[in-house]
């Protein structure tokens, strides 16, 4: 039962304690490198192959049908024979493709997803890196995609494809912006950028003390994952599939694999940002509860997108900058703003993370920025009607 | 161990700083340019400047190489491989190139390095490094940190003013 109470970090012990039996220190540390490694690498993959079950059913259900039922119960299996069917595709290279790019794009987005995964801490020390810029980092990874992206997309040699990759820098370089401020604003609170020690003082989840962040880094970060509603960079009735689509076989699953590595990682993250990560009832009981508590909370993040994805339109590319600039850009700013202002009021030294009295004030701030926004975006609204004539307005 | 590192992760950088330059092809320069940051930012890692390594990545890598790659694509003529090489202004940025080359080496030869001359120990970056970066940048380097800012705003404006289309 003792060993069950901390068992991933027993079962670590355990494994170091008996390969240390016969390999020497510095072996040690590379062989548990290396599975620290593997198993962060597989995340990706591990995601894609639950994931892509989960968003059919998902969407199947919103949609009132029931998705995969033919492979293994309730179609459990239905991404294995997709993947077995991608596995044997022929792998195409369009003429006058270039050559080199073309194989490199989806490697490296598939490694900026990989990436993401060694600052997300799924318990008490079962972090990656506990990296002490952990929050930048993120952000910094995440942007790789970007490049990746404007590879695929030129050369392929397909004017779909590139248009996919101009809508991309427009997107993702805009909601970098707000997703900057609002995890900014979490680092503010904590006073650290260690994902780790994020969760660490994250005393009450912050999505009850900074919702406007939170829905902000939720908004931004389906953008930058060109999810549905913001899924303009593949949107399938206007540019075929965007920049991949000359991609075929286990390339075009690699940029599968990147996209529900990421779809993972931002849930992973929303997770730790918001959530209070591995953080619930009888953790410092039994630590091993932390990971549980981390994959319940990120799936529920995950079905939420999915259920933002069944049930939203998609945006006009001018509608979804604009909402970038002009709604989510100054939202998080005030946020931010209000955020600095609370925290300097009464700061006492080598405090970590926020008082009860900040947090209410906090909350009290986002509230208002979040009623002053829904205030504006309806007059807005209203204006808009009124201009085209609706009735109803 | 470290120079070893060092060594192979200089000649890749600067490997790939030389193909940026010889490449006929400038989307694949722009490429080999973002290979280059890559290089540079696994450097600072080996230095142990984390912080600088990941804002290599987000600024360099993530902004502007897509500003780069952005602002050939939507040039007209300019992936042209019989494109000329050179314009008359060569002698100008040959020579202004040149004169950054002098001022470099000169810094780097003359400036006191405390590394250099094993004062400090390499390696031993403090445990607060970035909160005292940060508060470097509040404190005694806000001036220069907002003069930049301005700068930037200064070269924002202006490309929107020349970028704007006449009424």
């Amino acid at each position: 039962m003792d060993y069950l109470r901390n068992f991933f970090v027993n079962l670590a012990r355990s494994w170091t304690a008996w390969i240390g039996g016969f390999l020497p220190d510095w072996g040690v540390n590379l062989v548990n490198y290396l599975v620290v490694g593997i198993i962060l690498v597989l995340m990706p993959v591990i995601a894609t192959l639950t994931l892509t079950w989960m968003e059919r059913k998902v969407i199947g259900r919103i949609q009132n049908r029931i998705g995969p039922n033919r492979v293994g119960p309730w179609g459990i299996f239905q991404a294995f024979a997709d993947a077995v069917k991608m596995l044997i595709k022929e792998d195409i290279v369009p003429s006058g493709a270039d050559k080199p790019v073309f194989n490199l794009a989806p490697i490296l987005i598939a490694g900026a997803a990989a990436l993401l995964w060694a600052v997300v801490p799924f318990g008490r020390g079962m972090i990656g890196q506990n990296l002490n810029i952990g929050a930048l980092y993120v952000v910094a990874v995440g942007s790789i995609t970007t490049i990746a992206v404007i590879m695929a997309g030129w050369s392929s040699n397909n004017k779909f494809a590139l248009l996919g990759a101009f809508r991309v820098v427009a997107q993702l370089l805009s909601y970098e912006i707000p997703m900057v401020l609002s995890i900014a604003t979490v680092v503010l609170v904590t006073g650290t950028m260690r994902m780790g020690d994020i969760v660490e003082r994250q005393v009450a989840p912050f999505i009850v003390v900074l919702p406007v962040a939170f829905i902000t880094y939720l908004l931004a970060a389906a953008a930058e994952t060109g999810r549905a509603p913001f899924d303009l960079l593949e949107a399938d009735s206007e540019i075929v599939a965007g920049y991949f689509v000359e991609y075929s076989g286990l390339k075009f699953g690699w940029f599968y694999i990147a996209e529900y590595g990421n779809l993972f990682a931002i849930a992973a993250i929303t997770t730790t940002l918001f959530l209070g990560g591995w953080r619930g009832p009888f953790v410092s009981v039994a630590p091993a509860l932390g990971p549980f508590y981390f994959v319940i909370k990120s799936v529920a993040v995950i079905f939420v997108l999915m259920w933002i994805r069944g049930t939203w339109p998609r945006f006009r590319i001018d509608q979804m900058l604009a909402f970038a600039w002009k709604v989510l850009v100054p939202a998080s700013l005030a946020n931010l703003l209000w955020s600095a202002i609370v925290l300097q009021i009464g700061r006492q030294p080598e405090q970590l993370g926020p008082t009860i009295v900040q947090m209410i004030l906090l909350l009290v701030g986002n509230v208002a920025i979040l009623a002053v926004t829904g205030l504006l975006l309806g007059r807005a609204a209203r204006r808009y009607a009124a201009q085209h004539g609706w009735a109803g307005a | 161990m470290q120079q070893a590192i060092f060594i192979i992760l200089a000649l890749l950088t600067l490997g790939a700083a030389l193909m940026t330059v010889i490449t006929r092809n400038l989307l694949r320069a722009a490429l080999w340019l973002v290979a280059t940051f890559f290089g540079i930012a696994a450097i600072f890692i080996l230095l142990r400047a984390e912080f600088l390594a990941v804002a290599q990545i987000l600024v360099y890598v993530g902004a502007i190489s897509t500003l780069i790659i952005f602002a050939i694509m939507l040039s007209r003529g300019i992936m042209d491989p019989d494109q000329v090489r050179f314009n008359g202004q060569w002698g100008v940025v040959g020579g202004f190139a040149a004169l950054l080359f002098v001022v470099l080496a000169v810094i780097v030869t003359r400036v006191p390095w405390p590394a250099a001359a094993g004062g400090a120990p390499v390696g031993d970056a403090p445990a607060d490094a970035i909160a005292r970066l940060g508060a470097a940048f509040v404190g005694p380097y806000a001036i220069p940190f907002e003069v930049a800012s301005v700068l930037l705003v200064v070269a924002m404006i202006g490309a929107i003013i020349i970028a704007r289309e006449r009424e």
